[in-house]
């Protein structure tokens, strides 16, 4: 690991240009983050569809993993949105894959963790919230509108209150985006830096190594909390995006 | 023929209900885990991610309603504090100290 790598814990997020492609003015290359999408996308995909293709009627250890992520993410998603939601599963089950193999390469040493770029998932949480408005509006006219009239509310503070509702409205992609883009980062900065003062604590001759000893302790315990963070943020962006969208299916019921 | 798919059925049966077992005591251990993922770390960060939207999303709008109508600086100053109300009503929301308005609209359908 070179000397540059060690002080600086914001190494791993820069993105780099592999091929270089402008169009229009625009600056379309091709990143090591584009990289690790389609890597992303490729093993999901993959992965589920050689698991499944023998269609064992006593699935195998893969099959079974497979079927698992399929009831886990239909069964949110009929806890969240009740059956009618079960026509975005494909949506749903689609981010909550790409968002836990995303996070999981990440945790591979040397590997690009594009969930750490709040780009990406900014891009994500607005595909929600975008389908949740179109969807709402195109089911429900303006009825959908009424998400932001809670009732009960006397008249003077209607704009008030509306006013606050339709705030926390807009505010729903951005907190999405930004729990699981803050969880990645903070956890890859924190593994780094613990990572760091091993090894410059390790330089330092007999007492440094054992003193290294701590924060090498430390990093492991990090490592396995990063793993379920990569599981548990997968798993909240795809709850969150039932309960959103079960507002586009049900809005002020 | 017949005696091998009744033995094959009860089987089956008592298969489904050792699994059936299985499932709410790995429910129940899902459960404890849960709670116990509920550490202050992910709290944090969940509660922060309201909260810091909010704002955000307030002072997005009232710098557009400046540029666009050019009441600088009402807009930012209105929508700021609109920004932060909403932030405060996301992080109560998210805490559970406050419905979210679904389940309380459920009652009094006006359609």
């Amino acid at each position: 690991m070179s000397a540059a790598d060690k002080v600086d814990p914001i190494h791993q997020f820069h993105l780099k240009e592999l091929v270089h492609i402008e169009f229009g003015g625009l600056n379309l290359s091709f990143t090591n983050s584009s990289l690790f999408m389609a890597i992303t996308v490729i093993a999901a995909a993959g992965f589920l569809y050689f698991m499944t293709s023998s269609r064992a009627l006593v699935p195998g250890r893969g099959q079974s993993v497979a079927e698992m992520s399929y009831e886990f993410v239909a069964n949110m998603l009929r806890d969240g949105a009740g059956s009618h939601g079960m026509k975005f599963f494909p949506l749903v089950f689609s981010l909550f894959m790409f968002i836990l193999v995303a996070n999981l390469f990440g945790m591979i040493p040397y590997f690009f963790t594009i969930t750490s770029h709040i780009i990406v998932t900014f891009a994500l949480a607005i595909l929600v919230i975008g389908l949740v408005v179109v969807y709402g509006f195109y089911k429900h006219g303006f009825h959908f509108l009424n998400l932001f009239v809670p009732s009960g509310v006397p008249g003077v503070l209607l704009p008030l209150v509306v006013a606050i509702e339709v705030i926390s409205f807009l505010s729903r992609p951005i907190s999405l985006s930004v729990r699981l883009f803050a969880n990645m980062l903070a956890g890859h900065i924190t593994l780094k830096v613990f990572a760091g003062f091993v090894f410059s604590l390790g330089s330092l001759g007999a007492i440094g190594v054992a003193g290294a000893v701590l924060p090498l302790l430390m990093a492991v315990a990090l490592t396995g909390l990063e793993f379920l963070v990569a599981f548990l943020q997968a798993y909240v962006f795809a709850v969150l995006t039932c309960m959103y969208l079960n507002d586009a299916l049900h809005p002020g019921h | 023929m017949d005696d091998g798919e009744d033995g094959l059925d009860k089987r089956l049966n008592e298969l489904g209900e050792r699994l059936a077992e299985r499932k709410t005591a790995a429910d129940r251990a899902g459960d404890k885990a849960r709670g116990a993922d509920k550490s202050a770390y992910s709290q944090a960060i969940k509660v922060s991610s309201e909260f810091i939207a909010g704002v955000l999303v307030g002072a997005l709008i009232g710098y557009l309603v400046d540029t666009l109508a050019g009441t600088r600086p009402w807009g930012m100053i209105v929508f700021l504090l609109l920004g932060f109300c909403a932030a405060v009503l996301n992080v109560m929301r998210a805490l559970g100290v406050v419905a979210t308005p679904q389940p309380r609209k459920r009652g009094d359908d006006r359609k």
